[in-house]
């Protein structure tokens, strides 16, 4: 168990996700006296309660609009535990920001105004966090002062809610709902007393308390490398290391390793973090190895434990999360920026599209649009050692991005990792 | 009971952790500069003798040892400086080996290019000299000290953040930033902003200073300084004037939260002269570093947006 949980908010537009993370802050005392007195300056709210969202709207067009553009991380602790939160947009435009906060997630928080329920928002939300295995969720069912603390609205939307995610594959005990006025502070981070008939946690008391996933260092070794490291100095004349962020599993000093794509076999012989040998490193370290020959690797190789290497690829299947308004054109040139490695790569079908609403595949859309979710057919110009992102997230992840403008066109996950139970909408 | 009230016992924004996110942090901002060298052809590290880029330096140094630092640093010179800053800059350069870009306000004021403003800070004015810069050396990669901690706008930057051909940061286009993996990619004439920093709060970047014996500019701790109020900040004389009508000088023991151009930087009433007592006072602060002690940032709602936006740091 660590003792940092990073977490992202989705939900609609004006469910009051901005309003909650203020609140969370405000209420742990995370906000800073210069900061509440330029939100009390700025708010316009008609009851002179200062308005919250403020706190994290921080672009002048979010203010002005009243809206979340982007993703807006905060820092606050409290003392159990210290949270990274980023709290996404809800607007369908901005659905790529959503999967930019989900994509390090280890829990996410799901808004919904308890008037309207869950909407086709939530559960566009829903399935991103499935398919990037955010392996937590929280309905927080939001303005439940709106709907005069009402037990019933509550049970039908957290139902809801749970027949969706069971759908998507979250196990019972990995979703939460609670019942919250962002504004008035119901079961924020304190107790309400005006809905009696719930007694779940708080929030904040869930946040505080749900076991955190660590990086998997049972997982097998995965190193990519991002650079070699030779000084050819007086004193270090034949230093040679592969400097990189173990991406995946553990790797001790004589382990031995296979180095993709060519699949050369060495023994690991030093493990440095600057001038600290170290007897192994562990998912989520910086470290450079030191090998035992001289293999010629360079930026983009895989260092990987000998006897679990993937086979390298060149055709393979994938899911996409479509983030780009520029709508996908199979068999255009494209990059995939695989770990350290960019190759030029080409999507040769689209062979299905998922319809967020019933959870079924609609099979050969021709193409994926802005905010679909897809499985595709990608060719690489060189091979890739991918491993499937339900096993290895770290190496089963990719982006695919526009060889011309640069743009990150779509989130990319190796396999079949979203596994959903079709439901009748 | 209204939440608001609560008597609940809960900490400022900081984090409580040991040690272990230290290395996280430190293992993050690691590995984002590695993946610049390994991405671009002519980075360069911002570095101006604060506490931030001090500490981007140091992480710097970590990364490719035993190799030297890969970059040079690129100083934005206002002109106001504290001469303790200047004689450390010169020093850290020395010490690893770096190459200095000193970039200056100065000039661009003596030649025209830029007038001093009237109320004399210069912050804003770096912006010109700084693109220009980033233009001249034809840098590709720029690393800043920025932290998301910092400030409203600030916590919506990317770790890899795209700049126009003007330098101009657009918010509303930025990418997407999927797990650890970073797009780099740019058209000849556009930059990325590089924050290795980001997720750090101020007191992880003190914990860390503490952890890492890291060297600051003596003007981080208490000592005894003439200073005058302004604006709610206590000012103190220089180049770059001194206390107008009224304002009255006096001797106080004061350290400095930011180190930033002397017109608008102001100090923190402290006497905490040792690490530990730094560390105290961040973590009993009430106020955010650039609150207690920016004016440029307290201009308007949207001051560092707006700066940002232009091109600054
Ligand atoms: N009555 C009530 N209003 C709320 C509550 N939470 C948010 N709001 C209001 O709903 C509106 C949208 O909130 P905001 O936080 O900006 O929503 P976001 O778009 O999801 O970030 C604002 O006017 C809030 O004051 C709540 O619990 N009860
Ligand atoms: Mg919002």
């Amino acid at each position: 168990m660590t003792d940092l949980l990073r977490l992202a908010t989705a939900g609609s537009v004006d469910d009051g996700k901005s309003t909650l993370v203020g609140r969370l802050l405000y209420d742990t005392k995370s906000v800073l006296a210069d900061q509440l007195e330029a939100v009390e300056r700025a708010s316009k709210s008609a009851d002179g309660e200062p308005d919250l969202s403020l706190l994290v709207d921080g672009l002048r067009s979010e203010r002005e609009q009243g809206i979340t553009i982007d993703v807006a991380y905060r820092y606050f602790a409290t003392p159990r535990r210290s949270f990274v939160l980023a709290d996404t947009p809800g607007h369908v435009q901005y659905t790529r920001n959503t999967v930019t906060g989900a994509s390090t997630a280890q829990l996410a928080v799901l808004l919904v105004d308890a008037r309207h329920g869950v909407v086709e928002q939530t559960r566009r939300h829903a399935a991103v966090m499935a398919l990037l295995r955010v392996p937590r969720l929280v309905l927080a069912v939001n303005k439940i002062d709106l709907v005069d603390y009402d037990e019933a609205t509550y049970l039908t939307i957290a139902k809801e809610f749970r027949d969706h995610t069971a759908a998507l594959g979250y196990g019972e005990d990995t979703v939460v709902t609670i019942p919250v006025s962002a504004k008035k502070g119901d079961n924020v981070v304190l107790a309400s007393d005006r809905t009696p008939w719930y007694d779940g946690p708080t929030l904040l008391d869930h946040l505080e308390s749900v076991p955190v996933d660590g990086p998997d260092d049972t997982a097998p070794f995965r190193f990519p490398v991002q650079t070699v490291i030779r000084p050819r100095s007086a004193e270090y004349p034949d230093y040679r290391g592969y400097a990189g962020l173990v991406a995946a599993g553990s790797v001790s000093v004589g382990d031995e390793v296979v180095v993709l794509p060519d699949g050369q076999r060495t023994t690991v012989e030093g493990i440095d973090r600057y001038t600290s040998a170290l007897d192994s490193a562990s998912a989520g370290d910086s470290v450079v190895l030191r090998l035992a020959h001289d293999l010629g690797i360079a930026r983009g190789a895989v260092i990987t434990a000998a006897g679990s290497a993937p086979d390298p690829v060149t055709e393979f299947t994938a899911t996409l999360a479509w983030l780009h308004d520029k709508p996908l054109t199979p068999g255009r040139r494209l990059l995939v920026k695989h770990g350290t490695h960019t190759v030029q790569a080409m999507i040769t079908a689209v062979e299905d599209r998922l319809d967020i609403q019933t959870l079924a595949l609609d099979a050969d859309p021709g193409t994926l649009e802005i905010n679909d979710i897809g499985h595709v057919a990608i060719t690489v110009a060189e091979p890739l050692p991918l491993d499937d992102y339900d096993t290895v997230a770290a190496t089963g992840s990719f982006l695919v991005i526009d060889p011309q403008a640069g743009d990150t066109l779509a989130a990319g996950l190796v396999g079949r990792p979203l596994v959903t139970t079709p439901v009748d909408a | 009971m209204t939440a608001t009230e609560s008597g609940v016992e809960l900490r400022s924004a900081a984090s409580p952790a040991g040690t272990d996110q230290l290395d996280v942090l430190e293992s993050e901002a690691i590995h984002v500069m590695r993946e610049v060298a390994g991405e671009f052809d002519r980075p360069v590290i911002l570095f101006s003798g604060g506490k931030d880029s001090m500490l981007l330096v140091h992480l710097a140094h970590k990364a490719f040892w035993p190799a030297p630092i890969p970059f040079p640093v690129l100083h934005v010179d206002t002109g106001h400086n504290f001469d303790e800053v200047i004689e450390f800059r010169d020093a850290v350069v020395e010490r690893y080996g770096l190459t200095l870009e000193v970039a200056s306000v100065q000039d661009y004021i003596d030649d025209g290019r830029l007038s001093e403003r009237a109320d004399g800070t210069r912050n804003p004015l770096q912006t010109t000299p700084l693109l220009d810069a980033i233009a001249d050396h034809r840098h590709d990669a720029v690393f800043g000290g920025g932290r998301r901690d910092e400030e409203r706008a600030r916590a919506k930057e990317r770790i890899f953040s795209l700049r126009t051909a003007f330098g101009a940061w657009e918010p509303s286009r930025q990418r997407p930033e999927l797990w650890n993996l970073y797009n780099g990619r740019h058209k000849p004439g556009e930059h990325v902003r590089v924050f290795p920093l980001s997720n750090w709060t101020e007191l992880d970047v003190w914990r860390y200073i503490q952890r890492e014996e890291i060297d600051l500019p003596t003007i981080y701790y208490a000592h005894t300084r003439d200073v005058f109020a302004r604006d709610g900040m206590w000012l103190t004389s220089g180049p770059w004037g001194g206390p107008r009508d009224g304002e009255e000088v006096i001797t106080k023991s004061v350290r400095y939260r930011t180190v930033g151009d002397g017109s608008c930087t102001g100090a923190v009433e402290s006497t905490a002269t040792t690490l530990d007592e730094v560390l105290a006072e961040v973590r009993e602060s009430r106020l955010t570093e650039r609150g207690a002690t920016r004016a440029d940032d307290r201009l308007s709602e949207a001051a560092m947006e707006d700066r940002k936006k232009e091109g600054y740091f």
